[in-house]
């Protein structure tokens, strides 16, 4: 007879399997805000028994669909790639998808609080549209002169190199909400719309370089920069993003003197 | 029947407050920039041998008075030494306090005030500064008494 594959073997009732996940309490404080309701925000909080293999968005997930139906959050994939659920978690910007419970202080409650210096919507919903203002003003798109190719357009592995790290963005504004400057001046391009501007000034194959410097070569755009790497710390994707600022600061005086 | 028109999504939905201006683009940031870094890198030299030519080369700092400075300043070197020093370090400085207070003043009026106290300031400064340099005299007659130093040649 054939034998049943594993998932399918019935385990008797109080035996784990193999390797048991390790159970913790936490306390999950998060950061209230509805303009229906209330023009103040508050904290609410709960208490939840959570396991060793989640993450932030699954207490923020067993709070939504097993106490308060009205706690609202962004989230799509929920695996660190479409950047939706950036959050400032224990004040530091962050994705809920890819930061562990076991990884925070456990003995203390976990505040979950919207991203800073976007408008908040409700609970931990920004409204982004600042933020992708700024992306489309630096024209993230390949424009190229001359002729279309009839085949690809080659780069060598080099050349694709130099502007590798910056292709990795995906646009969770966890960098640009951490940015002090941005707190205070909503104006400032900010350090994603930098590092996508780098991403094409820096790629051979596209020929408008010179305009993505002239924009970025403003009052609000790269010399606003101060260098407090808030921005490369709170990237989950783990960009430089401010050797990336300093490297289109690099280029606007290298062009210009 | 007159079919409702929908606005496009994102009209109107940014709040001016995150709406640049036309008139940002320029230069002027950089060049800010820059001369941070370049006046920085020379002041570093310029404060450093000012400190050890004053305090602790020959007498020290015991060796500070009038007399003293009378005597730098009678060479033309260190006129443009200190005058140099004067200018780097109150642009530098100013430029610096400009900066800090475009980043933390969050109302216009605020920040207009601040910055003219700044640079009102910044001109009594160098422009007091400039003209003692040049017109400092060593051994000044006043109401016709020349106050004669050993220094000074004599009347």
């Amino acid at each position: 007879m054939e034998k049943e594959p594993a998932s399918k073997v019935e385990l008797a009732p109080g035996v784990g399997g193999g390797g048991e996940i390790p159970t913790f309490d936490i306390t999950l404080k998060v950061r209230r805000y509805n303009p229906e309701v209330s023009d103040e925000a508050h904290w609410d909080e709960w208490q939840l028994t959570m396991y060793g293999t989640d993450r932030v968005l699954d207490a923020l997930h067993k709070v939504k669909w097993e106490h308060d139906g009205s706690v609202s959050f962004r989230r799509s994939c929920a695996h660190g790639v479409c950047g939706s659920d950036a959050m400032r978690i224990n004040g530091r910007n962050r994705l809920a998808c890819k930061t562990l419970l076991k990884d925070l202080d456990t003995s203390k409650p976990i505040l979950v609080e919207p991203i800073k210096g976007l408008p908040v919507e409700k609970d931990l919903i920004v409204d982004m549209e600042p933020f992708f203002q700024s992306y489309r003003e630096i024209m993230p798109f390949l424009v190229s002169k001359g002729h279309e190719p009839s085949k690809e357009r080659l780069q060598s592995a080099e050349e694709r190199d130099r502007y590798d790290d910056t292709t990795k963005c995906i646009l969770c504004a966890a960098c640009t909400s951490s940015c002090p400057v941005f707190w205070t001046d909503g104006q400032y391009f900010g350090p994603a719309a930098i590092v996508n501007a780098h991403r094409f000034i820096f790629d051979s194959r596209d020929d408008a370089g010179d305009m993505r410097l002239e924009i970025l070569n403003d009052k609000e755009g790269v010399w606003r920069c101060r260098t407090t790497f808030n921005c490369s710390e709170a990237c989950p994707r783990g960009i430089q993003v401010t050797k990336a600022i300093s490297e289109v600061k690099q280029a606007i005086l290298t062009r210009r003197i | 029947m007159a079919t409702p028109t929908i606005e496009s999504p994102r009209s109107g939905r940014v709040s001016p407050g995150y709406s640049r201006t036309a008139n940002s683009r320029g230069n002027f940031e950089m060049i800010a920039w820059l001369f941070m870094r370049i006046s920085g890198a020379i002041l570093v030299v310029l404060i450093f041998v000012h400190l050890y030519v004053n305090l602790v080369a020959g007498d020290g700092i015991s060796g500070i008075d009038f007399g003293f400075v009378a005597g730098k300043w009678a060479s033309p070197i260190w006129q443009i030494w200190d005058l140099t020093m004067l200018w780097l370090a109150m642009l530098h400085g100013t430029n610096g306090i400009r900066v800090i207070i475009n980043d933390y003043a969050e109302k216009n009026s605020t920040r207009m005030w601040l910055k003219g106290v700044l640079y009102t300031s910044t001109v009594v400064i160098v422009v007091l500064g400039t003209l003692v340099i040049f017109t400092f005299d060593p051994c000044p007659v006043i109401n016709g008494v020349a106050h004669v130093a050993d220094y000074c040649p004599a009347p």
